[in-house]
C-alpha cells in the first residue's frame, strides 16, 4: 500500500509542493512582520497617565506610551530587589515616557501590579520636538514673547494656528539656508577654486581677477541681503512659546519654533488618527532625517539610494553587453574563452566587501588621486574625487554585477536563432551591422534580465558601500541646482546602511528600532518597484523581439 | 566537366511523356515553351571550377565544375545529404561562417573569383541573393524588414525606400496582402506569406543572383504554387538557383537541373532532358524513386 503510493509518485509531488509553500510563508511572513512592526510606529497611540509605585515606595506620576510589554516571573522580580506579592507571571510594560531633557531617559519599565492608577485623559499632549525627541505634558499656556497670551481652553486651538505658522516660517528658513544660501556658497567656493587654479598656472592677468573679485563681491551682497532675511524670520520663528507642565510636575517652556507637531492621541477619533497616520507615513519618506536619523524621515537615503542604483546600471549594462558580445561573437571558441568564461563566474561569487577593498584601493586612492592631481589641481589638498563618493560606489556596485550580465547577455546571444543572422548576411550585412541591427535588439529582453539581476543585487549591498562613499548623514544630496547638476565626487545616503545605522549606531536604539523595520520595508519596496520598472520595460522588449517559434 | 550532358543545341521542346513511360512525374506541365539550349551554350552567369569542400578532413563536395545560365532557374535536386545545400551556400560564401570549412577551387561571377582575397564578401551577398529553407524574417514591421538591405546600404530617402518596398513586395505576389499592415510585425502571418516576405526582402538590393534553398519544403501546396508562379516569372529578372528535394518542383520551375550524389556532381543539364532521358544510371534510379 504504501509501496504503491511512493510508486505512483505523489509523495514527490507532496515534496516538491511543500517546498514551496515553506519558501512562501517564510518570504511573506518576513514581509508580514516587517511591515507590522514598522508600519505600527506611525500609529498615534494612546498615552497613559499612571500613578506608580516606585521601588523606594514613593508614589510618583508616570506618563507615556506603552512600547512593548512582557511576563516575567515574580520569582525573578523577587531577586531583582522588587517587592511583588505571589507566584507566577507578572506583567511589565515598557513605558516611553520621552521628556529626554527632563528626566534623562527615555524608557522605564513599570510593573503592573504597582500600578495604582491608570488613566488616559483627553488634554494630554504629545510634544514631537525637533531636538530631545517626543514631550508628554498638559499644555498650560501659550506665550508670545515670554508673555502668557492664552491661558486655559482657547489655548490648543491657538497652539495649533501658532504652530502652523511656525512651522511654514522653518520650511521659509531652510529654503534660504539650504538652496540659497547653499547656492552662494556653492559659487564662492568654485570662485576661490578658480583663483587658486590662476595662482598654480601663474596667471597673473589682472583682469580676470578682478573678474572674480567683482563676481566674489556679488556674492557678499547677495549673502547680507539673505543674511538680513534669517535674522528677520528667526525672530519671527522664535516670538512664540508655550508652557508645559510634565508628569513630575514642573513646567516648563518649550519654544514652538522648536516643535513639529502636537497632538492629543486620546481625544482623536479613528478617522483623525487615520488622517495623522498618513501624514506621518509621507513625512517618513519626503523629509530629512532628524536627532542622528532615529527620528523625522529617510529621503536622502531613498534618492541615494535609487541614484546609486540607476548610475550602476548605466555603467554596467554598456560594458557587460560589449563583454559578452566579444566573448560570444567574436573571439575563437577554446580554452581561452572558456578559462575567462570560468573567471567570470567566479568573480560573481567573490564576497563584496572584497570589492569594497579594492574599490577603495583602485578607484578612490589611485583613480581618484590621480584625477585630483590632473584635473583639480586647485582644490588639493583637499580631494574632490579622491575621496569616497557616489561615482566609485556606483562603479564598485558595476564590478560586482558585471558578471551577472555577462552571464545574460552571453544566454541571451546563444539564443537567437542563426537563421536570423544568416537572414541579415545574407543581404548584405557585415557582422558589426548584423549585431548591431538584428542581434543586440533580439538579445536586449536578455541583456534586460541581467540588468535586473544586477539592481537586486546592487541595491541590497551594504558592505562594500561603507568604504567607497555611503555616510550616515549627507549635507546635500548628490543631485542639486547648481552646476553640473548631478555632483558624483558627493557622498551619500543608503537604505541599507540606514538600517544598519539606525539600529546598531544610534544613541537611543530602542526608539529606533521600530524605524529599522520601516527602513528596511523601504528598502523592500524600492527595490521591488526598480526590478518592477525594469521586468516592465523586458516585457514589452520581449513581445517586439519575440523570436520565431519554430 | 565530364559528366555534363551535352544534349544538341536547341533540340525541340515538347518532349512527348510517352517517350518514359516508366516515369513517376507528370510531365505535361514541363518546359512551358521554353526553348532549350545546353548550358554551355546560354549565356554565363557562374562558372563554378574545380571546388572541393571539406567540414574539417571529411570532403563534402568533390570536385564540381558547372555553368549556371544568367536569367534561367537552375535546380540542384539529390537525397539528403549529397551536398547540393553546401553547394549552394558556397554561391554566396555562406560557408565562411563555419569555422572548419576549407574551400579550393573558384567560383566566377563575371569573371571574378568570389573566392579572392579582394572579394568584399558583403558587397559578394548583395549580388547574391539568398531564400532560406525556413521563413527567417526579422522581428521588425513588414515594411522594414524589405527596408533592411537598403538601409545597409544607407538608403535613407523615404520616398524611394517606399517605392522600392511597394515594387519588391509586388514582385513577390505579396503586395496585396500586407498593404493596409506594412508596418505591422513580419513575425504575424504564416508560412508561406513570410516566405514571400524572404523572397521580397532578397529582391528589394536587387541581387544578379538569387539562391533558394528548399523555398518550398515548410509550405503547404498552396503556398508552393504560389513560390513556384512568384520563381517563373523572377527569372526574367534574375539567374535563380534553387535547391529542392521535391522532383516535381524541379521539373516544373527549372530550366536546368543538376543531379547531385554523395558530394559528387552526376548529371547536369536541361531539365527535360534530364527528367525524360537521362545519361547517367544513377539519375535514372534516383527520378523514378528507386533509391534516395
Amino acid at each position: 500500500m504504501i509501496k504503491q503510493w511512493f510508486k505512483s509518485g505523489s509523495p514527490w509531488v507532496w515534496l516538491t509542493a511543500s517546498a514551496v509553500s515553506v519558501s512562501l510563508i517564510l518570504v511573506f511572513g518576513l514581509l508580514l512582520l516587517i511591515a507590522a512592526r514598522g508600519l505600527g510606529h506611525f500609529w498615534p497611540a494612546t498615552v497613559w497617565e499612571f500613578d506608580y509605585q516606585n521601588q523606594s515606595g514613593d508614589m510618583i506620576r508616570l506618563v507615556g506610551e506603552i512600547h512593548d510589554e512582557e511576563l516575567v516571573g515574580a520569582e525573578r522580580l523577587r531577586d531583582a530587589g522588587i517587592d511583588v506579592a505571589g507566584d507566577g507571571e507578572i506583567t511589565r510594560y515598557l513605558l516611553k515616557t520621552g521628556n529626554r531633557d527632563v528626566s534623562g531617559q527615555d524608557f522605564r519599565w513599570v510593573i503592573d501590579p504597582k500600578i495604582q492608577r491608570r488613566e488616559t485623559p483627553d488634554t494630554l499632549m504629545v510634544v514631537e520636538r525637533r531636538e530631545w525627541g517626543n514631550l508628554y505634558g498638559y499644555l498650560n499656556a501659550v506665550q508670545e514673547n515670554q508673555q502668557p497670551i492664552d491661558v486655559g481652553g482657547g489655548a490648543w486651538e491657538n497652539l495649533q494656528q501658532r504652530l502652523g505658522r511656525v512651522n511654514k516660517i522653518f520650511a521659509e528658513i531652510r529654503q534660504l539656508e539650504k538652496g540659497e544660501i547653499g547656492a552662494i556658497n556653492y559659487g564662492l567656493e568654485r570662485l576661490r577654486l578658480r583663483e587658486r587654479a590662476l595662482e598654480l598656472k601663474g596667471d597673473t592677468d589682472s583682469a580676470k581677477k578682478s573678474e572674480i573679485k567683482k563676481e566674489r563681491a556679488a556674492f557678499n551682497a547677495e549673502y547680507e541681503g539673505l543674511q538680513k532675511q534669517l535674522i528677520d524670520l528667526y525672530a519671527e520663528i522664535n516670538r512664540d512659546q508655550m508652557m508645559v507642565s510634565v508628569a513630575s510636575g514642573q513646567t516648563i517652556m518649550v519654544p514652538l519654533s522648536k516643535v513639529v507637531h502636537a497632538y492629543r492621541p486620546n481625544d482623536m477619533s479613528v478617522l483623525d488618527k487615520m488622517v495623522f497616520y498618513v501624514k506621518k507615513l509621507w513625512e517618513f519618506v519626503s523629509d530629512e532625517p532628524r536627532e542622528a536619523n532615529t527620528e523625522g524621515g529617510i529621503f536622502p537615503a531613498i534618492f541615494g539610494t535609487v541614484m546609486m542604483v540607476i548610475i550602476m546600471s548605466i555603467m554596467v549594462v554598456p560594458f557587460g553587453v560589449v563583454a559578452a558580445v566579444y566573448l560570444r561573437e567574436y573571439a575563437r571558441q577554446g580554452p581561452l574563452t572558456r578559462l575567462i568564461r570560468i573567471a567570470v563566474n567566479n568573480l560573481a561569487g567573490v564576497p563584496s566587501i572584497v570589492y569594497g577593498v579594492f574599490g577603495l584601493g583602485f578607484f578612490v586612492y589611485f583613480l581618484g588621486g590621480n584625477i585630483d592631481q590632473l584635473f583639480y589641481p586647485e582644490a588639493l589638498p583637499a580631494p574632490t574625487f579622491g575621496t569616497p563618493g557616489l561615482m566609485w560606489a556606483s562603479l564598485t556596485l558595476a564590478l560586482l554585477t558585471v558578471p551577472v550580465v555577462i552571464v545574460a547577455t552571453e544566454e541571451g546571444l546563444s539564443r537567437i536563432p542563426k537563421s536570423v543572422r544568416e537572414g541579415s548576411l545574407a543581404l548584405g550585412a557585415t557582422k558589426a551591422e548584423t549585431l548591431w541591427r538584428t542581434v543586440l535588439p533580439m538579445a536586449s529582453p536578455a541583456i534586460m534580465t541581467g540588468m535586473i539581476l544586477a539592481i537586486a543585487r546592487a541595491a541590497g549591498e551594504v558592505a562594500p558601500l561603507m568604504l567607497v562613499g555611503v555616510v550616515k548623514l549627507a549635507p546635500t544630496l548628490p543631485l542639486d541646482g547648481n552646476l553640473p547638476f548631478l555632483h558624483l565626487d558627493r557622498k551619500f545616503m543608503h537604505l541599507g546602511f540606514h538600517i544598519y545605522d539606525v539600529g546598531f549606531q544610534s544613541p537611543n536604539v530602542e526608539a529606533a528600532r521600530p524605524l529599522v523595520y520601516a527602513t528596511a520595508l523601504l528598502l523592500v519596496l524600492v527595490i521591488v518597484a526598480l526590478n518592477l520598472v525594469a521586468v516592465a520595460i523586458r516585457n514589452r522588449l520581449r513581445e517586439k523581439y519575440r523570436a520565431l517559434e519554430n | 566537366m565530364s559528366e555534363m550532358t551535352t544534349s544538341s543545341a536547341g533540340s525541340s521542346n515538347n518532349e512527348s511523356p510517352k517517350a518514359t513511360p516508366t516515369h513517376a512525374i507528370d510531365m505535361s506541365n514541363l518546359g512551358r515553351g521554353r526553348k532549350i539550349i545546353s548550358p554551355e551554350d546560354a549565356e554565363t552567369c557562374l562558372q563554378i571550377k574545380n571546388l572541393n569542400l571539406f567540414y574539417g578532413d571529411k570532403q563534402a563536395l568533390n570536385d564540381i565544375s558547372m555553368v549556371i545560365p544568367k536569367q534561367c532557374v537552375t535546380a540542384y535536386i539529390g537525397p539528403s545529404g549529397c551536398g547540393k545545400s553546401t553547394l549552394l551556400r558556397c554561391i554566396n560564401r555562406m560557408n565562411d561562417l563555419i569555422d572548419t570549412v576549407r574551400i579550393e577551387g573558384q567560383i566566377l561571377l563575371d569573371d571574378q573569383d568570389i573566392y579572392d582575397k579582394d572579394v568584399n564578401v558583403a558587397d559578394l551577398r548583395r549580388r547574391v541573393g539568398m531564400v532560406f529553407q525556413k521563413p527567417n524574417p526579422f522581428p521588425k514591421s513588414i515594411y522594414e524588414n524589405v527596408a533592411y538591405g537598403l538601409r545597409l546600404q544607407g538608403v535613407k530617402d523615404r520616398r524611394s525606400l517606399d517605392e522600392i518596398v511597394e515594387n519588391s513586395l509586388k514582385s513577390a505576389a505579396l503586395w496585396d496582402e500586407v498593404k493596409d499592415r506594412l508596418h505591422e510585425s513580419a513575425l504575424g502571418g504564416s508560412g508561406g506569406p513570410q516566405q514571400r516576405l524572404g523572397i521580397a526582402r532578397a529582391i528589394a538590393i536587387e541581387p544578379e543572383v538569387l539562391l533558394l534553398d528548399e523555398p518550398a519544403s515548410a509550405l503547404d501546396p498552396i503556398s508552393t504554387l504560389k513560390i513556384e508562379e512568384l520563381i517563373y516569372e523572377l527569372k526574367t529578372k534574375y539567374t535563380i538557383v534553387i535547391v529542392t528535394h521535391n522532383m516535381q518542383q524541379a521539373a516544373r520551375v527549372s530550366d536546368y537541373t543538376a543531379f547531385m550524389y554523395m558530394g559528387d556532381l552526376i548529371e547536369f543539364g536541361d531539365t527535360n532532358t534530364l527528367f525524360t532521358n537521362p545519361r547517367e544510371k544513377q539519375t535514372e534510379d534516383y527520378i523514378t524513386g528507386r533509391y534516395g
